[in-house]
């Protein structure tokens, strides 16, 4: 894949812009914009529209006619004004600076464009995505002389206190290392080595650019081995995700998508975080700017914002950039992982971006698929998820690196019947599908445990009992019979009433509960309830399950289900979650005891 | 730009809201159009689409009476606006902002383009000052913040607009004076509607502070359009220019989704849901998302869209999409409002998405969450229970179940039902549920930590099912 032409844009775009125009607008409904004089143009080129030099990509050619999505607002364009060809895709700027930094869907740092134009994003408005002024401690990793080839790593600066941003070949190069930068204190824009390769000279500074729609290449796409710890213990225990995994979150609206997405954003054991916020709310935006900073890390201790990239193209801003935003995440997410890192990549919600696919495709008069989305969706979908992965990466260090999706999805209506979601679950391997009636009671997180699935249990699985501890398999096969248990009584419950169950069924729908409401029920705003690592998620099955089996041993000798219930350890069992590590211990000896108790019940017969 | 030279004569043709006119040279999308009938009237309209030769225009105040002749059309050069003044508080306008109450036109302090930029997303600040409206099934549920969006899903007949004004009459922020303003904007009402909410606001004193923009049931139905995008402009020059708090008020967004649909289907666009056009999300996004505060400055902005929901369908297109947008909704019931409960609130499909941030030590009571989340879990519990006893009866039912039962009529007459004038604070709402909880056995509490069931949980050790 020779894709190298398309990385050394800056000088192209800088001598482009003095030419007055290529094309001249025809004509204007919405995004869509229709220019003449665009032969030679490119399918997918990026073009300057206007007066105002608003952003626009081509997206359909004909003669010497182009169809250009404009990603801004285009109030005021009028037919006759210019339109300059970049002769390049829509593409990003890779570099240091990416950490830390919030986006829109076309890669605008908000807030350097907050400092140039105010409150209001107005239309035009541009800023380089990487700062050009900020200095970088650049330290070489690679010698004068060397052979090097795509992905080798030439040399690393200390983008935040978290990340160590590797400087690498851009993919589709390899040559001698003519000269390489000494260690210092450098911008982006300088040029840090210069590679030969026959008798071509190619300068490289610390900016690679990338076209948001090609994936990054690779050595070779690899089978995920171990999960994503997440900390919310009906994903890791029940419908745990892989490191390079995907996941899909539908729900209706309510059901807690957001705030799934966003414990998972700051709690998931990746490097990077990558969130993209597509035509979803601004003061929600506004949230996670305020809170992630000050959101301590637990693995490294520092703001999780030093080691997160956020992309904001919230519901009112222009619809194409919304189609662009995911796209530009996931390629932001490849680059980190081709220094090795493990990235985890959050998009909510992935519906608005089937949407706005819809609606370009629908000012295009194209012949509409299923519900008005276009035939395409389908493929667009399994592009961008298969664009996660366990890899190989190139270069010599035989490094690896993951990038794992979730996916919201919002299906109108809570329907999963609906186009956007049956694509999208016939692409990803888990599915959490969130329950409007969970939510109504305010069973958080509302992860539907009959509905969902996850096709990385076995791997999973074993994972726990190698590293956590034996015995885990047994009890999550057993977590899952009790509650597809529980459904069928509450369906005899329904019929016959609950007075002519067994003390055998009684005691299973107190099981079911107790699993429900303390162990799957976790409150995300609860200062230790928020997180549970593995180790207490273990320690907490561990607790339950003893506890079962006591109880069934109860029964046996004749103890009823309405003594156990009086039991103190049911509501202790309820405050395991929260506890605080100082509680903990205590807490669970007093369950200890409670349970060693239950031998006296049978006294009270 | 010689603006004489972009008046055209005749249009070359007129389908529903629509004229298109050819021959032109350089209008720019989304500019606004004068057109002048034969008569000497005048309407306002906008341009959806423009070529070099060929503009489309969508005519605010319908085409009745357009001929294809005679009908002259300026081009403007320039996109709809609106003059805006701090005397408009207290004035009344129809949909088009043209002064209906007698006065004068505003004399402007400045004149913006009622479309709006976006708020830049890291030129906001999150909400975190919590409203208090008064009413127990907000305050103690569903908590409203100020910059908050949060829709009002109704049903026809349902005492929605009760609500709303009971809402903008009794809304404060504790202990704080503030500058408050109520803008209003009605999208197809009908005029009794209307002159409640104006009978309302004059009672309550808040007419002197409120700015109103009425578009009528017989009004036209393609004015609804802008009628809300004025409003919105309105409401950020008074909170963003001139630091207040204004609460703005939208009914009925059903109506103005109608209009949307008349002009997709008058330009035989690919129909979405229910015959919707396919950028209606993005649309009804534009209005919505101008809730809410801005770094540095004084004021706030607040919605409260009303909506009807056809046929109480939640899952119809307008309250569907106005639910992903807006950061909750408070539902009415039917059942509810049958059984004589005003707010008839059914809380738990309600949601507040900002609540979180707006309550607990130091803005509600520490125990507000807590509390609220053990309202949620008892009260789903007893709408379930409720559900069983219809099929078989109380026989069944523990005694345990009993009291869930009890607690669930009492949740619904005591806590939920109360009068349109009745102001409850945080710490009345808060104390009446504790009355509440207090009939649950103290074990069923588990979602609320020891201290503050020691501090204020007043019912019997084992409540009231110490039975057998």
């Amino acid at each position: 894949m020779k894709k190298n032409e398309t990385m050394v844009g800056d000088d192209k775009r800088d001598a482009m812009n003095s030419k007055s125009r290529d094309g001249t607008v025809i004509r204007v409904t919405g995004p869509v914009v229709e220019a003449e004089g665009m032969a030679g143009s490119r399918m997918y080129e990026s073009v300057r529209v206007g007066k105002a030099g608003l952003i626009g990509e081509i997206i359909i050619l004909e003669g010497d006619r182009a169809t250009i999505q404009v990603y801004e607002e285009t109030t005021g364009l009028v037919p006759g004004e210019p339109v300059i060809r970049t002769y390049l895709p829509l593409s990003v700027e890779l570099g240091p600076g990416l950490v830390g930094t919030m986006y829109d869907g076309i890669q605008r740092p908000l807030e350097e464009i907050l400092r140039r134009t105010g409150d209001m994003i107005e239309r035009g408005s541009s800023a380089p995505a990487l700062d050009r002024t900020k200095k970088y401690r650049f330290y070489p990793l690679a010698k004068e002389g060397d052979e090097v080839h795509e992905g080798d790593r030439l040399g690393c600066v200390r983008e935040s206190v978290s990340v160590n941003h590797f400087i690498m070949v851009p993919p589709g190069m390899s040559g001698t290392l003519m000269s390489l930068a000494k260690k210092g204190e450098y911008v982006v824009t300088d040029t840090i080595a210069v590679i030969m390769s026959g008798s071509e000279k190619t300068p490289i500074t610390m900016i690679q650019r990338w076209p948001v729609r090609s994936p990054r290449p690779v050595r070779e796409r690899l089978d995920p081995v171990e999960p994503l710890i997440t900390g919310q213990r009906i994903i890791d225990t029940l419908f745990p995700l892989a490191r390079g995994g995907t996941a899909a979150i539908p729900g209706p609206f309510g059901s807690g998508k957001t705030v799934v997405q966003q414990q998972l954003a700051k709690w998931v054991n990746a490097d990077i975080i990558i969130y993209i916020g597509c035509g979803e709310r601004g003061n929600e935006m506004a949230d996670v700017l305020e809170q992630f900073p000050t959101l301590k890390d637990p693995r490294t201790g520092h703001a999780l914002s030093s080691r997160m990239v956020l992309i904001a193209n919230t519901s009112n801003m222009p619809v194409a950039a919304r189609e662009a935003s995911v796209y530009t995440g996931i390629t932001l997410a490849e680059y980190y992982r081709d220094m090795g890192y493990h990235v985890a990549l959050m998009a909510d919600s992935t519906s608005r971006w089937a949407e706005a696919m819809r609606e370009i495709s629908g000012r295009l008069e194209e012949m509409p698929g299923e519900e008005g989305y276009p035939a395409y969706l389908s493929s667009r979908l399994a592009d961008f998820y298969e664009r996660a992965g366990r890899v190989s990466l190139l270069g010599s260090g035989g490094h690896e690196g993951s990038i794992s999706v979730i996916g919201a999805v919002s299906p109108p209506g809570g329907d999963f019947s609906e186009p956007v979601t049956q694509n999208t679950l016939r692409i990803v391997k888990v599915f959490w599908a969130l329950d409007a009636d969970l939510a109504y009671q305010r069973h958080f997180p509302a992860i539907n445990w009959l509905m969902s699935y996850s096709l990385y249990g076995n791997m999973a699985g074993q994972w726990w009992e190698e590293h956590v501890g034996p015995d885990f398999i047994r009890m999550i096969q057993e977590m899952m019979e009790i509650l597809q248990r529980e459904n069928e009584l509450e369906e005899i419950i329904r019929l016959v009433g609950p007075e002519t169950l067994p003390e055998s069924d009684r005691l299973l729908l107190l099981k079911a509960e107790i699993i429900r409401e303390s162990y799957l029920m976790q409150y995300a705003f609860d200062e230790f309830d928020t997180y549970t690592g593995p180790k207490k998620q273990y320690r907490m099955l561990k607790s339950i399950f003893s506890f079962f089996e006591r109880a069934e041993r109860a029964l046996d000798s004749g103890v009823t289900v309405s003594n156990i219930r009086t039991l103190s350890l049911i509501e202790l069992f309820a405050r395991m979650g929260s506890s605080s590590p100082e509680e903990e211990d205590e807490l669970f000896q007093a369950i200890a005891r409670d349970m060693e108790s239950m031998k006296n019940l049978k006294g009270a017969f | 730009m010689d603006l004489s030279s972009r008046v055209y004569t005749g249009v070359s043709k007129v389908v529903g809201p629509l004229i298109v006119i050819e021959g032109v040279e350089g209008i720019g999308y989304g500019e606004i159009a004068e057109i002048s009938l034969p008569g000497g009237e005048t309407r306002i309209g906008q341009v959806l689409e423009t070529t070099t030769t060929r503009a489309l225009v969508q005519v605010f105040r319908g085409t009745r009476d357009l001929d294809t002749e005679g009908t002259k059309v300026r081009f403007r050069g320039e996109p709809m606006k609106i003059s805006l003044s701090a005397e408009m508080l207290g004035r009344t306008f129809d949909g088009s902002a043209q002064p209906i109450d007698g006065g004068g036109p505003v004399i402007p302090e400045c004149i913006r383009d009622i479309y709006g930029s976006p708020i830049n997303p890291s030129a906001r600040e999150h909400p975190r000052n919590s409203i208090e409206t008064g009413i127990s099934s907000i305050d103690g549920m569903n908590t409203l913040v100020r910059g908050q969006k949060l829709p009002i899903f109704s049903g026809a007949g349902l005492p929605h607009n009760l609500l709303a004004s009971q809402i903008a009459r009794q809304a404060k922020v504790t202990g704080q004076a503030e500058k408050f303003a109520v803008v209003f904007a009605a999208m197809g009402i009908t005029y009794e509607e209307s002159a409640f909410f104006i009978r309302e606001f004059e009672e309550s004193g808040a007419l002197e502070r409120a700015v109103l923009f009425l578009n009528l049931a017989d009004d036209p139905a393609i004015e609804r359009i802008i009628t809300p995008r004025l409003a919105l402009t309105t409401a950020e020059f008074l909170a963003f220019d001139k630091g207040m708090h204004v609460l703005v008020v939208l009914t009925d967004l059903t109506n103005y989704c109608e209009a949307l649909r008349e002009i997709a289907a008058a330009r035989e666009e690919v129909p979405g849901r229910r015959g919707y056009p396919g950028y209606i999300y993005t649309d009804l996004a534009s209005l919505y998302e101008r809730a809410g505060r801005i770094r540095g400055r004084e004021g706030s902005i607040t919605q409260i869209p009303i909506l009807t929901m056809p046929d109480d369908d939640i899952t119809h297109p307008v309250p569907d999409l106005t639910g992903y947008i807006t950061e909750g909704q408070i539902v009415l019931s039917r059942e509810l409002h049958r059984k004589g409960i005003y707010p008839p609130v059914d809380v738990l499909p309600c949601l507040s998405r900002l609540m979180q941030g707006g309550i607990g030590e130091g803005r509600t009571r520490a125990d507000h969450a807590e509390v609220k989340n053990q309202l949620y879990s008892a009260y789903a519990r007893g709408i379930r229970l409720k559900s069983l006893v219809a099929v078989m009866g109380e026989e069944g039912l523990t005694p345990l179940d009993k009291v869930y039962l009890r607690f669930c009529d009492r949740y619904e007459s005591d806590f939920i039902r109360q009068a349109s004038y009745e102001d409850r604070s945080f710490e009345d709402t808060l104390n009446l549920a504790w009355d509440l909880l207090s009939l649950l056995p103290r074990s069923e509490l588990k979602r609320i930590s020891k201290e503050y069931i020691d501090s204020y949980y007043h019912g019997v050790e084992g409540g009231e099912c110490k039975g057998p």
